[in-house]
């Protein structure tokens, strides 16, 4: 017996690798159907879903630059502290003595603004083939969902670098959250509700009256933590509702 | 007990093609096992009894666990509103009233405390810096004589109300006062609006 075949059949390899890569039919199903991470597609797909210029590939390459943003994020946590006194210098460090910290942090700003991009045209795409009609309206509500997260996930990670640009355009987006109508201390019945600037929803984003050293904390915190969590579980059924609402929506037989 | 959940889908009208529509079989015709898993159990209701043993533990058991996680929630959003904060006091003093000269707007506070000190010929008051558009500072323009958003554009006259740009309302006054020792002293955290009328009231104009 040659070396290939006795690792092939000792029990480390076994138990890893389960169904071979014999390339038959149940076999590739198996390879599929038994891998965490591959049976999130199912074992066989519509041809029409190979159609880039009928489905757009939007929703994938969303999901895609989320991981991405991920990977780089985790990474760039490492030279990271959410403090007033450390948070712009710890920027410039990443991005002038990290090695490849210029490469990483460009990265991390490149995929978010790309995936607000693709997830607007991934939900226009839905649209225009009608891929919202029943049975699938209630995974549009959820889409919906994950467009306002994605949106805050970007709002807060706008404020992480701590320079001008960042600050302003927080205090810009607070102050208009102080305009809430009955949440915010200067929205229709506001003030007749008891808000004041100390206890308003204004208030609870910054954890503070002005945007400071508070603020920033609490926007880190839903930045890397609160709000990919909540993400990823509107994600989980926004993926399980297209799996079970019958795969990628395809046109109608009568067009074919 | 008709479910909860019968009872609010039930009034909604079916989607088109969905399962939800009249004319599907019912579980019982379908032929599957429609026995019902609770048990009926006799109840005397002539001794006045209303609910059985096991309904009422039931009920019991299920509120404490919602008066429990209701009271975990509430400690938890409380949590996000400190009591403490770490910002600058909102009362300071801005120096003596001879620092400045009638008709100057004092921009030496704008940096550090966000306002301006107006003297005029009757008197003093402070203007706060923020633009009453999205809460950038504005600077003031000796020049042109008003005070000029650089965000968007917004433009005060020296009093403080709004004439151009998007600033919907004028800049808000804040409480302006004399201590013992003759210094003018200013709090920051009682605001004058002009628009409920209040540039007339105590503390909004000093009279020197």
């Amino acid at each position: 017996m040659n070396i290939r075949e006795q690792i092939k059949r000792s029990q480390i390899y076994r138990s890893i690798i389960r169904h071979g890569y014999q390339d038959t039919k149940p076999n590739r199903m198996h390879q599929i159907v038994s891998n965490v991470f591959l049976h999130l597609h199912p074992t066989s797909v519509w041809r029409h879903g190979t159609d880039i210029r009928f489905t757009w590939g939007m929703g994938g390459i969303s999901f895609l630059l989320f991981i991405v943003l991920t990977a780089t994020g985790v990474i760039l946590m490492f030279y990271y502290r959410p403090t007033a006194e450390y948070a712009y210098a710890d920027m410039k460090y990443l991005e002038h003595d990290v090695p490849f910290g210029m490469f990483l942090r460009n990265m991390h700003r490149w995929a978010a603004h790309l995936m607000v991009i693709t997830v607007w045209l991934h939900m226009l795409r839905v649209f225009l083939t009608g891929s919202y009609k029943p049975p699938r309206e209630f995974n549009w509500v959820v889409g919906v969902l994950l467009l306002v997260l994605t949106l805050l996930l970007s709002f807060t990670g706008y404020l992480l670098p701590w320079d001008q640009l960042a600050m302003w355009a927080i205090t810009v987006g607070t102050n208009m959250a102080r305009a809430t109508p009955l949440l915010g201390y200067e929205g229709p019945f506001g003030p007749e509700l008891g808000m004041k600037p100390d206890n308003d929803i204004r208030f609870l984003l910054l954890g503070g009256t002005q945007v400071g050293p508070p603020a920033l904390l609490r926007f880190y915190v839903l930045h890397c933590i609160a709000l990919p969590v909540i993400a990823g579980i509107f994600m989980i059924v926004h993926f399980w509702r297209v799996r079970k609402d019958g795969g990628i929506s395809r046109p109608s037989e009568k067009e074919e | 007990m008709k479910s909860v959940v019968q009872f609010f889908f039930g009034c909604l009208p079916a989607a088109p093609g969905s399962l939800f529509e009249k004319g599907t079989m019912t579980a019982a015709e379908q032929g599957q096992d429609i026995t019902p898993i609770r048990k009926d159990v006799p109840m005397d209701k002539t001794r006045g009894l209303w609910i059985t043993r096991r309904d009422f533990f039931s009920l019991s058991g299920w509120l404490a666990f919602f008066v429990f996680l209701g009271t975990a929630i509430l400690g938890t959003f409380r949590f996000f509103f400190p009591r403490v904060l770490f910002e600058a006091a909102p009362v300071f003093k801005v120096g003596f009233p001879d620092e400045y000269a009638v008709g100057e707007v004092g921009s030496k506070f704008l940096k550090s405390k966000k306002v301006w000190i107006v003297r005029d010929e009757q008197g003093f008051y402070a203007l706060s810096a923020v633009c009453t558009h999205l809460g950038c500072t504005p600077r003031w323009l000796e020049t042109e004589n008003k005070f000029k958003c650089p965000c968007h554009g917004s433009g005060f006259h020296r009093s403080g109300v709004n004439f151009e740009g998007p600033a919907p309302r004028p800049l808000e006054r804040v409480k302006i006062t004399l201590d013992e020792s003759g210094q003018l002293v200013v709090d920051k955290s009682v605001t004058f609006l002009f628009e409920k009328g209040e540039w007339g009231k105590l503390g909004s104009f000093l009279k020197i």
